[in-house]
């Protein structure tokens, strides 16, 4: 019997309408755990990197986490991964919601879409009962909408439903899935949901999930609902409030938006606007959200309430969480109405919050400066808002300046040339980041955007403060109740971190620390995402319920697997590697491993060199970020290595970064 | 005039205004009503279930409650403060009209038994894990007229009687006995 995991796969192959039910191989989950870390092994093996983000032959895997479905408190992420059309490197994005638990419910751990359906379908799975059912009477839906009449059309208001807008059906680079509160946004998986024609996946499941040790599980539990209690009733002192807590930052819940509007940039990533924030501005800010929200609402079995409904007049009701509310509304110069009301129509088409206002304000800079001229603009009004409304249309169908821009800001600056280039001035791996520019080099935070995979800092970062206490009382204050450090050194990292003097940024952390306290982080974030676990309990936030001691214990009485924290961190590292190394099997290489130029005014070129250097050896990588074959075989990645050897991928390699087989030189589709 | 004795009166109060939609409720309940206890969850055996359409802000926590072999005579449809509540949306019971509160596999009625259990728990698990605070645990004692209570078969048969006469009744009972004897 299979604890936690149903141990069956779904195998979808959309060209031939075949679907077939597989058993999984239980060595793969104790190697690989499951989520992210199966969907890594699953993409190596059946997807070389000769393989286009559009091919049929690139796989779209839809999966629930290895203890989603149990009664561990927000264990509810479903992973989808892919091969990005924007990076065209490995692509993870994830989602919250109700559908991976369900997925469970119905039998299955994961959904994985093979070829191109010749029309557009979607995917309704009932537990045994799974159809492919024609969807061309929701074409051009909005995501809401669709996920809405699949339920009535098919009577079952239970039913989970994960769909594209227009922008998926548009292979829109930053097209995301969408699924009731939550969505699956980054890297354009949308797109290639969409290229392989399937508008959505609806799941309905009444079976049980099992748990090997039931007394142990509830037991862990039991405590984890204690500690969020505890937390709940006491914030962490000394940081900003949106630090304080558990959860994804309570962007529905919170009005004081001073930190965020004088501290991100406006516009294309551009302006800082201190002072901003006045009485006035937060007077309106605060009706408009308490006149649009009418609810605090959570994904499964969560108590954090970090998502709400919105309903804004004239406008059909919407869901929202994070940061999506401001995103809009910097891009534009604009205020909350505005940004909530676009944020409304551009979750119906199905986009990224965070790359499409950038994409539409990086546009009208180029128009500006004479880059993009009004003939690439017919017809588009003269109102800053209303321009940003004509840009989204635009983009979603890919009309005229739109089929340029909906490739995201990297390609389309290639395509319209003309020095436009240096207006896509806020990506890493070709990727839009939050629009976020500082003065002073963090080592931590170099390594995390240099290194981080998902290409997202809120995805590596968390645990560790992100700025030291000012005195030392404070800090020991803090690290009283820490419990969550994997090793006791953390802990006087921290205390001897001042805010000015020899202690301080960039020279402290040291570099060895810097790499100790990114590669704690980022574990966290990796284990979470192939249990399910929502990194709002977990990897995100100071002190959380879940950490890498009482994991072991999860994963032990909840799958049956034996676990300790040894071998839980060397499995974590194991598919972490193998996401490695499906990207530099696709041409990534150190070159690629860097913040935006602009994202730091002082910048340390040398040390920021000895922190990548000393970094790649902690992985066990080479100089050239290349997973080394003693670091390899070590993780049991042998066929990783052996891939490697036959394909020279170590050869190309050293003095002479591997200019052609770099991502950045690789065609556009 | 019979006497008085105290009873206890156990409510879970619902507060739908807090309800922040997560269905934990659902996954605890399944979980320890699961044989052997926690061994498994299934939100489809759960005795509470949270009727919710978040786009119509909607979210109503149920509890099954009695099994009835038939349906009403017709359906009822509550719209309070303009929001318009699904078909039979507060009724508790397991009954042929609906797919709730029935096992999944077998089909047999649910029913919330207030997690009994020895010992006794302090609250209903659904209760515990209710962070939002939506559901809260209530006991309070009630005096009440002791009445000698009617059996389950009494009940049934008196209203036999109403419908056909007694006398009538007693003839086929007694028709029945004699032919059970043969």
């Amino acid at each position: 019997m299979r604890y936690a995991e149903t141990g069956f796969n779904l195998e979808v192959d959309l060209t031939r309408g075949n679907i077939e039910r597989v058993a999984t191989d239980p060595r793969d989950t104790e190697l690989y755990l499951g989520g992210l870390g199966t969907n890594a092994k699953i993409l190596w093996d059946r997807v070389p990197p000769e393989v286009e983000p559009f091919s049929p032959d690139n796989l779209l895997i839809f999966s629930a986490g290895l203890l989603c479905g149990t009664p561990a408190t927000g264990c509810n992420r479903t992973i989808v991964s892919t091969i990005s059309p924007q990076t065209r490197l490995m692509a993870f994005s994830m989602m919250g919601g109700f559908w991976a638990p369900e997925l469970k419910y119905a039998g299955y751990d994961k959904v994985i879409f093979r070829g191109k359906s010749p029309n557009l379908v979607y995917l309704w799975i009932n537990n045994d009962k799974v159809e492919i059912r024609d969807a061309s009477h929701l074409q051009g839906k909005g995501a809401t909408e669709t996920a809405e009449l699949i339920r009535e059309e098919l009577e079952e208001p239970k039913a989970q439903v994960a769909a594209i807008g227009l922008a998926g059906e548009n292979r829109v680079y930053f097209a995301s899935i969408e699924q009731g509160r939550s969505s699956a946004s980054r890297l354009g998986i949308g797109a290639v949901m969409g290229d392989k024609n399937v508008k959505a996946i609806v799941v309905r499941g009444t079976k049980d999930i099992n748990v090997a040790q039931p007394a142990e599980y509830m037991e862990l539990c039991n405590e984890v609902l204690a500690y969020i209690k505890f937390r709940n009733e006491n914030p962490v002192p000394g940081v900003m409030a949106i630090l304080t807590g558990l959860g994804s930052p309570q962007e529905m819940a919170v009005h004081d938006e001073k930190w965020h509007t004088e501290n991100f940039m406006w516009g294309n990533s551009r302006t800082r606007r201190k002072g901003f924030w006045t009485e006035e501005i937060a007077k309106e800010w605060m009706e408009t959200l308490e006149s649009a929200r009418t609810r605090l609402i959570s994904c499964y079995n969560c108590p954090m309430k970090c998502g709400a409904t919105l309903s804004l007049p004239g406008l059909p009701t919407y869901m929202m969480k994070c940061f999506s509310k401001l995103t809009y509304t910097l891009a534009a110069y604009s205020d909350l109405d505005f940004g909530l009301k676009i944020a409304q129509r551009a979750t119906e088409y199905g986009v990224d919050g965070y790359s499409t206002p950038q994409v539409m304000a990086f546009a009208l800079e180029l128009y500006e400066n004479g880059i993009l001229i009004d003939d690439d603009f017919p017809g588009m009004p003269s109102d800053n808002e209303g321009r940003f409304y004509w840009l989204l249309d635009r983009i979603v169908r890919r009309e005229g300046i739109g089929d340029v821009l909906a490739n995201g800001t990297y390609w389309a600056a290639q395509e319209i040339g003309n020095g436009a280039e240096n207006y896509a001035h806020n990506n890493i791996k070709k990727h839009e980041q939050l629009p976020l520019k500082l003065s002073m080099l963090n080592p931590m935070y170099f390594l995390m955007y240099a290194t981080g995979e998902k290409i997202n800092i809120t995805q590596i970062e968390g645990n560790f403060p992100q700025a030291p206490f000012p005195t030392r009382e404070e800090r020991e204050e803090f690290v009283k109740d820490w419990i969550q450090v994997p090793d006791e050194k953390f802990k006087q990292y921290f205390l001897d971190w001042e805010l000015r003097g020899e202690n301080s940024i960039p020279y402290y952390p040291t570099v060895q620390m810097c790499c100790e306290i990114v590669d704690w982080q980022e574990r966290m974030h990796y284990i979470d995402d192939a249990l399910g676990m929502c990194a709002g309990l977990s990897s995100f936030p100071l002190k959380p319920p879940y950490h890498i001691h009482n994991y072991p214990k999860f994963i032990s009485s909840g799958a049956g697997i034996d676990m300790d924290e040894e071998k839980l961190t060397q499995g974590a590292k194991r598919y972490r590697t193998l996401v490695r190394a499906i990207n530099i099997r696709r041409g990534m290489r150190r070159k690629d491993d860097k913040p935006p130029e602009n994202h730091w005014k002082k910048r340390f070129p040398e040390l920021e060199q000895e922190l990548l250097d000393t970094y790649y050896k902690f992985k066990g990588w080479n100089n050239q970020g290349i997973p080394t074959r003693e670091s390899l075989q070590e993780l049991g990645l042998d066929y990783v290595f052996e891939d490697f050897e036959k394909r020279g991928v170590y050869s190309d390699n050293g003095d002479t970064p591997s200019k052609e087989t770099s991502a950045e030189k690789e065609k556009e589709v | 005039m019979g006497d008085k004795e105290k009873k206890i009166i156990k409510t879970i109060k619902i507060d739908v205004d807090k309800c922040n939609g997560c269905r934990a409720c659902e996954v605890i309940c399944s979980a320890f009503h699961a044989a052997p206890k926690y061994s498994s969850n299934n939100p489809a055996r759960s005795r509470i279930r949270v009727i919710r359409d978040p786009l119509k802000d909607v979210y109503v926590p149920v509890y099954a409650g009695e099994y009835t072999a038939s349906e009403c005579m017709g359906r009822d449809k509550y719209t309070i403060d303009g929001k318009e509540y699904d078909e039979c949306a507060f009724c508790r019971a397991s009954c042929p009209s609906r797919d709730l509160f029935k096992e999944p596999d077998s089909g047999l009625p649910l029913k919330c038994d207030m997690c009994e259990s020895d010992p006794d728990l302090e609250e209903p698990l659904c209760v515990q894990w209710c962070l939002a605070d939506a559901l809260t645990y209530e006991e309070r004692e009630e005096e009440v007229e002791e009445e000698v209570e009617q059996e389950e078969m009494e009940i049934g048969l008196e209203a036999l009687a109403n419908k056909f006469g007694l006398e009538k009744m007693i003839d086929t009972v007694a028709r029945m006995s004699m032919s059970k004897k043969d």
